[in-house]
């Protein structure tokens, strides 16, 4: 898909398939909410969303092409029944969830709707996450699940050397959520951490998922310059022969 | 049309949606540590299940409202425009325009009104950055009762829109009972010379100005223009044809605000020359309301002067 387009995120998509198979195959209900904030891995998002038959598989073939409901990053107006909110500037997402919970736990009492979004580790860097957090935390969103891919990369390197995020776990829990550290590449792990978090009303929930950018394709694991770089079709080819 | 009594255009907007809020359990007034300020204090005492508290963070706040909207609660947000929407533009575009959410942005302490604070707080550029943005709606009451009016509208108004006021207390011109035309440019004064075109709480000036004119033999027509986006097309031609100039007057920066919009609609099709009054690409500084104004040509006696020199001209 991403060979096809000439452009988008590679590594990030990659590192996120079992986190979005076990969100679409196991966790989200019809009425639970999920979004990305980091929108540039939009390709793991569709990808994920043709293998459980939501759009048709051929479609995946015109992401970031023109006239495509396939946008370069996702777009709510394009797929409005498959896209919560239009993302990719980055540190918007946890605002906007947060958004969602709230006017869910203004009509529930108990919690029967859930909000999940999505970020990268990176985007911990922008300073409007950390408003949406002091936000969560204040209104008690025990209804809101952030996932941090912590993947530890960036589009210009390790994420402690452009700019240091630790202590991540410590800083979540300071600002009043609750923290579940996990390996994000592990379903079962990730599933156990999303029923815990549903049983902790009292707060939000950040999962913390450790994740290999690029997993499953050895030539690029962990690798940072994969981070905003589509491969060639015949990088492509090679990596499906290997896969 | 009438009166002498002076009242705060945001406590009428603030009292619409007071009364809005009432009867809609959906609307959420969101303020960032502002809302007395932004004349919310009546719904943050006696209707607090209707606001939501965001701290001094008005990015989170646009990022809040577009999820509200998304789950059918009707937004509110308020702060000072140099704020929002100043701190978080890009968030109202991709959150809110792009989306295409529901949430209104309610901004006041407009131009020069925050006067004594300085410049970092004088919003001067605010039309030009909600204008350009496609989705948006961007409305100017001129005084507490057309404020009112425009918050009792909005709640149906499903789109984004920004709301754009002065601080300070001005003459009421408008009557309460008035319904808001979303759209519609109101004639104000009629005349036989120039027509002059404002927004905001500056229609209190031009209108002094005219009658300035007049003590002058010049007799302008005024025209107010509290929607200035989407534009009243139809009244910006008929005031192209009935005269030969037309002025504009904007406590805001010339450059890709109020006036320019109407230049540029009159220069696709029927050009006609224009004169802009408002700031000349400056910063404010501290001091008192009417000496800024006047430093910036906005006062009455300085509007009547442009004005005559451009008639005259």
């Amino acid at each position: 898909m991403l060979a096809a387009a000439g452009s988008g995120h590679t590594a990030g998509s990659l590192g996120l398939v079992e986190i979005l198979t076990a969100l679409y195959g196991e966790i989200l209900t019809d009425k639970d909410l999920f979004m990305l904030s980091n929108g540039h891995v939009a390709p793991v998002q569709y990808a994920t969303l043709a293998e459980f038959g939501k759009i048709p598989k051929g479609e995946l073939a015109t992401l970031r092409k023109f006239g495509s409901k396939l946008q370069g990053h996702p777009e709510r107006v394009a797929m409005p029944e498959l896209i919560q909110t239009t993302s990719g500037p980055l540190g918007e997402g946890i605002g906007q969830a947060a958004g969602m919970a709230l006017a869910i736990q203004k009509r529930e009492e108990q919690y029967k709707r859930f909000v999940y979004v999505v970020v990268g580790d990176g985007e911990m860097q922008e300073g409007n996450v950390w408003e949406s957090l002091m936000f969560g935390a204040k209104y008690k969103l025990g209804n809101l699940i952030l996932i941090i891919d912590r993947n530890e990369i960036q589009i210009s390197g390790s994420t402690e050397e452009v700019m240091p995020l630790e202590n991540l776990q410590a800083k979540c829990e300071s600002f009043g959520w609750h923290v579940a550290e996990i390996d994000g590449n592990n379903m079962e792990s990730f599933i156990g951490a999303v029923g815990t978090a549903k049983i902790v009303t009292d707060r939000p929930t950040a999962i913390l998922a450790h994740t290999v950018p690029g997993k499953g394709v050895s030539d690029i694991e962990g690798d940072y310059k994969w981070h905003g770089k589509a491969p060639s079709k015949e990088e492509a080819t090679k990596w499906k022969a290997k896969v | 049309m009438s009166g002498t009594e002076e009242k705060e255009i945001r406590k009428g907007f603030g009292e619409g949606l007071f009364e809005a809020a009432k009867e809609n359990s959906e609307i959420i007034a969101l303020s960032a540590d502002l809302g007395e300020s932004t004349g919310f204090g009546k719904i943050m005492e006696e209707l607090p299940e209707h606001f939501v508290e965001c701290g001094i963070a008005e990015q989170n706040m646009a990022c809040v409202a577009s999820g509200l909207a998304h789950e059918g609660k009707l937004p509110y947000i308020s702060s000072f425009a140099m704020f929002s929407p100043g701190r978080n533009w890009e968030q109202i575009r991709t959150t809110i325009c792009l989306n295409n959410q529901d949430v209104k942005i309610i901004s006041t302490h407009a131009g020069f009104s925050d006067a004594p604070d300085g410049a970092t707080h004088q919003a001067l550029e605010d039309i030009a950055l909600m204008r350009v943005l496609p989705n948006m709606s961007v409305f100017s009451p001129a005084d507490w009762a057309e404020a009112k009016a425009l918050a009792r509208k909005l709640p149906g108004y499903k789109r984004p829109a920004y709301v754009r006021m002065q601080r300070g207390a001005f003459p009421v011109i408008f009557q309460e009972t008035d319904k808001f035309a979303i759209g519609r440019a109101k004639q104000v004064r009629t005349g036989r010379d120039i027509a002059i075109l404002t927004t905001g709480s500056m229609l209190h000036n031009v209108l002094k100005a005219a009658e300035r004119l007049s003590a002058k033999g010049i007799e302008a027509e005024v025209l107010h223009f509290p929607t200035i986006k989407p534009l009243d097309k139809p009244a910006i031609w008929s005031a192209a044809h009935k005269f030969k100039k037309i002025v504009t007057v904007e406590e805001h920066q010339i450059d890709a605000g109020f006036g320019s919009s109407i230049a540029e609609l009159l220069s696709e099709v029927l050009p006609t020359p224009v004169l802009r009054i408002g700031v000349k690409g400056e910063f404010g500084e501290s001091g008192s309301y009417e000496e800024l104004l006047k430093k910036h040509g906005l006062d009455s006696e300085s509007i009547a002067l442009s004005v005559k020199k451009f008639y005259n001209n």
